[in-house]
């Protein structure tokens, strides 16, 4: 009996069934492999649609928490200004930062704890800020723009810094002299464009950022465009030759440069 | 209840069959009768199963695509403009199912359609308070697009922007326009930034400057993107939230016809439609569609659309007099290759010629292009490029501005219909006072695409609320042409 109950369930859902693994095959294989949890998840979802529904929520929640940690803090610049503001929520971020003219870092501990001493000097600007590794976006961004005096920016490895991040930076234009943008695997070209209008950078970090087809290419492109700049983390031959593809190894021993560049 | 499923017919039988099957296999000279009466059986199963209520099965052959008899709102033009109109009215509809929305288009592989035939940019640089604000929020949709348009089980949406500003050149005559422009600009809220000529040469040492009075670069929110992956996002998105599509071309309206009079005497003829009559390809077979309010965004096409309502062509002096002013304007598309032209820097160059470039890519390559004079717009029958102009109109501007387009190929072309109003070069969007219930999204000009995304939510608000709530587009209302009063936009590219 119950293996006759199991056809007919099996049989409504087939066709189910079909329409998900056709999406599944669908999907590119560029994307990062997601954790065996996701896995069994994403395939819990070919059976069943509530499990769909469990996987939206999870995205909405995770989209929900990046909004709240990048939303703008206007009741402290109201109150405290925009300095402070700043600093709180670098602070909140879990992220570090120095202020103009001094030289020890304000950062949080271990467990996100920091203490209010930048609260002293409401009018203190800030120099330096580290924010590897933590959930900026281009709302959070909002929250530093009044901070004129920026010369040193580091996002290395935030998964949220995307394009629109790159093209909303040009409000340091005046100040800014170092980036870092290493390992932030949503930049693309069309966002390093953006930076022409940071006309005072003399220093660019663009190592690891796996969306670059040629980041060779795109070294060169970048110190035309910045002439100033000393563009590091990448060499010129990156991803001008790709020795597996197979046309390219055959003409490679008679002038691989020559190929490399015929190739883009 | 569960003896009910175990004598259930097919899984009952599903059950059964394979045994049988199996004992007749060793008895040998029964096999075939077995056999036999085992397909047979199986055949019969079949049908059975395909006659039950609830399948699709007919006893009349049906086309297959045909839309659904009946439909909330039907959106003529499958473009971006109709898209995005579907999904906001989805979005806004909240409950699924609340609205039963169908979109018709009459070309799968949109071959014709502005939308994938269009250099894809966005700007905030006009002068129009409202253009501006369409064009901003739209940059803000398109910033938080996997917010609005992700699929679960789906790639997130990537629309390949390229984030470098239009650049726009003014000559000594036209800088005081740009510069109140620029000040509309500012206080709307879009991030402009003026240069002078020698800034300009300092930024971009490529260029000629010469004849330059005044130029105004966009700093964000600003530049081109993949148009089909914007259309595929709506597309994909909307048929998700339950919105119908069906290739099909709309051929006529089926109306109810109410006679009313204005104020100052004239009787018009008001006419509320009832049915839209879809024809499927390659057939003559059309189906009617009962439906409450239709959308006509049909791009370069929304003229015929609403001249089959009669509109534009009752007797001259009266409101069914005026036609809806969107016709069809060919403008071509170049793609050059010039391996020593701007590198990463280059903006979407508008010079004040009326030629403009873009990059395309990183491999030396960039498209561009002009608007031809009033009178001598190039013949709309079919999509040819002309070669010609290029060499004639296009080039020595293109290699004046930059030296380095002396020395460049022209490695392809096509051409495009600008869904073009020809009244005032504005977006149409509002009803008509002649038909109650066709709402009008149409004659964008070559700037459609960017606005698209705000368009869609103003016409959803305008239907379901009855208003606009977000930006206020009653500018844009069809009042003005019937009045005679354009509201005119000096960035018409
Ligand atoms: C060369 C060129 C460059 C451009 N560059 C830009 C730019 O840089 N930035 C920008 O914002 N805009 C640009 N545009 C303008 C932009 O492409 C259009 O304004 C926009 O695509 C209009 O969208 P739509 O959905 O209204 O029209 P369309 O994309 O034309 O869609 C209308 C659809 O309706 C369908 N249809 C028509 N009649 C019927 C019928 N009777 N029944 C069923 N379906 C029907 C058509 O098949 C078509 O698919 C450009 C246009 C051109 C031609």
């Amino acid at each position: 009996m119950a293996a006759s109950l199991l056809s007919q369930a099996m049989r409504r859902c087939s066709a189910h069934v079909c329409a998900a693994v056709a999406v599944r095959r669908a999907l590119s294989s560029g994307a990062a492999a997601p954790s065996v949890f996701t896995r069994f998840l994403l395939k819990l979802s070919h059976y069943f649609y509530d499990v769909e529904n469990i996987l939206d929520w999870n995205g909405w929640l995770r989209t929900q928490a990046i909004i709240r940690k990048n939303r703008l803090f206007g009741y402290a610049q109201k109150n405290f200004g925009n300095n402070v503001a700043a600093a709180y929520y670098i602070l909140t971020l879990r992220g570090s930062f120095r202020f103009a003219g001094q030289s020890e870092w304000f950062r949080p501990d271990s467990r996100g704890r920091f203490s209010y001493d930048f609260m002293s000097t409401p009018d203190a600007q800030i120099e330096e800020v580290d924010l590897s590794g933590t959930l900026i976006n281009h709302n959070g961004l909002e929250n530093l723009v009044k901070q004129n005096k920026l010369r040193t920016l580091s996002v290395r490895g935030c998964p949220e810094v995307d394009d629109w991040f790159l093209a909303h930076l040009h409000v340091f234009g005046e100040s800014l002299v170092e980036l870092d943008l290493s390992h932030c695997s949503r930049i693309t070209v069309g966002g390093l464009a953006a930076l022409q209008n940071l006309r005072k950078l003399e220093r660019l970090d663009i190592s690891g950022l796996p969306r670059l087809q040629n980041p060779g290419l795109v070294r060169i492109l970048l110190e035309e465009m910045l002439p100033h700049c000393q563009v590091s983390g990448v060499e010129y031959e990156q991803g001008l030759i790709q020795p597996d593809s197979q046309e390219q190894t055959e003409d490679h021993h008679e002038a691989s440069t020559h190929t490399g560049l015929r190739h883009l | 209840m569960w003896r009910k499923m175990f004598t259930s017919v097919p899984a009952f039988r599903a059950l059964k069959a394979p045994c049988r099957s199996f004992k007749s296999s060793s008895r040998g000279p029964d096999k075939d009768f077995f056999k036999d009466l085992d397909a047979q059986l199986r055949a019969f199963r079949d049908k059975a199963a395909a006659a039950m209520p609830g399948s699709d099965w007919s006893p009349i052959e049906l086309t297959p695509g045909l839309p659904p008899e009946r439909a909330d709102v039907v959106i003529v033009g499958g473009g971006v403009v109709g898209w995005s109109i579907a999904y906001w009215l989805k979005m806004k509809a909240r409950v699924r199912d609340g609205l039963r929305v169908l979109v018709v288009e009459k070309d799968p592989t949109y071959s014709q359609a502005s939308t994938v035939l269009s250099c894809g940019g966005i700007r905030q640089q006009f002068s129009l308070k409202e253009n501006i604000m369409l064009s901003l929020f739209s940059a803000h949709f398109m910033k938080n697009i996997n917010n609005h348009l992700w699929v679960v089980n789906e790639d997130p949406v990537d629309l390949q922007f390229n984030h470098s500003g239009y650049l726009f050149l003014a000559s000594e005559k036209s800088a005081h326009i740009m510069e109140e422009n620029y000040r509309t600009q500012r206080y709307v809220g879009a991030k402009v930034a003026l240069l002078s000529p020698s800034q300009l040469k300092e930024r971009f040492p490529w260029m000629n400057t010469e004849g330059v009075a005044l130029a105004s670069l966009g700093l964000e929110n600003e530049g081109w993107f993949d148009p089909w992956s914007l259309l595929n996002a709506l597309r994909r998105k909307a048929v998700s939230m339950g919105v119908y599509q069906c290739f099909g071309e709309v051929t006529g309206f089926k109306c109810a016809a109410n006679l009313a009079e204005t104020t100052d005497g004239e009787v018009l003829n008001v006419q509320r439609i009832k049915y839209v009559n879809v024809r499927m390809p390659n057939s003559l077979e059309y189906q009617p569609v009962e439906c409450a309010v239709v959308v006509n965004a049909a791009g370069a096409n929304s003229g015929k659309i609403a001249s089959m309502l009669g509109i534009g062509l009752g007797p001259k002096e009266s409101v069914s007099g005026v036609p809806l002013p969107v016709e069809p304007r060919k403008r071509f598309v170049y793609v050059v290759h010039c391996p020593d032209g701007p590198g990463l820097d280059t903006p979407f160059l508008i010079d004040y010629s009326g030629v403009y470039c873009r990059r395309e890519g990183l491999g030396g390559n960039y498209i561009t292009g002009m608007s031809p004079e009033e009178t001598e717009e190039p013949d709309i029958s079919n999509l040819d490029v002309d070669h010609e102009f290029f060499q004639e109109k296009v080039w020595h501007h293109l290699a004046n501005r930059i030296p380095a387009f002396e020395q460049l190929k022209v490695s392809s072309a096509w051409a495009g219909f600008y869904d073009y109003n020809t009244f005032d070069q504005n977006g149409i969007i509002g009803l008509h006072p002649l038909v109650p219930n066709m709402y009008f999204a149409t004659g964008f000009s070559g700037h459609g695409l960017q606005q698209s995304p705000a368009v869609g939510l103003a016409v959803a608000e305008l239907i379901l609320d009855g208003g606009f709530k977000t930006i206020d587009l009653s500018a844009f209302d069809l009042k003005r042409i019937l009045l005679q009063e354009p509201i005119l936009e000096s960035n018409i590219v």
